[in-house]
């Protein structure tokens, strides 16, 4: 295959470099001529060194015989020109834009860019595939830290929501003494009645901390099954 | 008319205050303050530092259901983003994109876009003023194809997620030196 990356940054090189090592043709454009020729020192002279959103440039560079182009500048805007120059004016089957600002995938996509990469987003989503959504908060710990304050928040799916204390099996060692209803603060007594939603309040030896969560929040389901 | 500028140099400031004075509400983006600088002290229109490629900055500017919107800052790819967000996103009427390669210019109107290309204008303001034949290079060109967004509808949000795409497994082929 005959890749063209344009944009020499960080992504450009490197992608550049791993292309070569699999075998494929590539060309790099860069725009800066010391980082093209400093590029050039490293991996070859595959390097040119010419602003790949020129439609005169990008033609020497043999655009119109790429398979794939890959826009990896770090300027979205740039990416969006190269792609649609590759695609409408140079027929490109396959191009490939890298997406900065997450907003701009809905409209990169609606003007016929192929394939959208978005550091931002998929850094994103693994730091909120991360936050345990079910799980208990440790507020403190308390004592010699053989004990711990913990909050744990009602969510649909909870057996707690609709039972009181009593009615559950609440581990030795652990109490529950208040409830946080609409932001207020009231305590727990055996045969209150909890609601979706309630932020249960209780201080429990932290070996327990397992049996409560079934309790408050459920059998052990983790955030990314 | 609304009518929302992007890009405040000399062309852009000089567009601004003269709808302004012709009556038209108007809206000026710049990434820089100091370039209201180039603005008039009797500028009636909105002058709002923001990036005019980014489509919350255009909303918060106020440049939704705009009559026109001209992308005249220095950077050919700013301005064909500019439009066609304008067009896509904010239900423009008209656009400009001021793109100074004539090809990106003559490509652009080809999708759909009004581009004007000072390239050619100058040029063939000069050969007209010689004598000379003109240079065949793109000035204003108007929009010759339909953009993607008046064929289809507003492009719906939010985006579905991007997943990381494999890259297919290489065949072997000899790297061949430009």
């Amino acid at each position: 295959m005959f890749v063209l990356v344009v944009g020499g940054g960080k992504v450009g090189y490197y992608l550049a470099k791993e292309l070569i090592e699999s075998g494929h043709e590539v060309a790099l454009m860069e725009k800066d001529a010391a980082r093209a020729s400093h590029i050039a020192d490293e991996i070859g002279s595959i390097v040119i060194a010419h602003d790949g959103c020129e439609g005169k440039y990008l033609g020497e560079a043999g655009c119109n015989r790429a398979d794939v182009v890959a826009a990896v500048t770090g300027d979205d805007e740039d990416n969006l020109v190269i792609c649609q120059m590759a695609k409408h004016h140079f027929d490109v089957p396959r191009t490939i834009a890298r997406v900065n600002n997450p907003k701009n995938e809905a409209l990169f996509r609606h003007l016929g860019v192929d394939e959208l990469i978005s550091p931002t987003r998929m850094i994103l989503g693994s730091i909120e595939q991360d936050i345990p959504v079910h799980e208990l908060l440790h507020l403190a710990a308390l004592g010699e830290g053989e004990l711990e304050l913990i909050e744990a928040h009602l969510q649909a799916g909870s057996p707690a929501i609709g039972r009181a204390p009593r009615d559950l099996s609440i581990p030795e060692g652990c109490t529950l003494f208040a409830v946080i209803r609409d932001g207020v603060a009231t305590p727990l007594r055996p045969d209150t009645v909890m609601l979706e939603g309630d932020k249960v309040i209780a201080i429990g030896k932290t070996e327990c901390q397992d049996l409560l969560h079934d309790q408050l929040i459920g059998e052990t389901v983790s955030a990314d099954a | 008319m609304k009518i929302v500028i992007v890009g405040c140099g000399r062309v852009g400031a000089s567009a601004a205050d003269s709808y302004d004075r012709a009556g038209h509400e108007v809206i000026v983006l710049d990434s820089s303050t100091a370039a209201f600088d180039r603005l008039p002290s009797t500028f009636g229109g909105k002058a709002i530092r923001g990036d005019g490629t980014d489509e919350d900055v255009l909303r918060r500017a106020g440049a939704e259901g705009a009559d026109v919107l001209l992308a005249l800052t220095e950077g050919d790819n700013r301005n064909v983003m500019a439009t066609q967000l304008a067009i896509e996103a904010l239900g423009a009427g008209r656009v400009i994109a001021k793109i100074n390669d004539p090809l990106r210019a003559e490509a652009y109107a080809e999708l759909g876009i009004a581009t004007v290309c000072r390239t050619g204008l100058i040029l063939d303001a000069m050969n007209s003023y010689l004598g000379l034949p003109l240079s065949g290079l793109p000035g204003l060109l108007p929009p010759s194809g339909l953009h993607d967004g008046a064929a289809h509808q507003r492009f719906a949000a939010p985006p579905p997620a991007v997943k990381a795409e494999s890259v297919p497994s290489p065949r072997p082929i000899a790297t061949r030196e430009v």
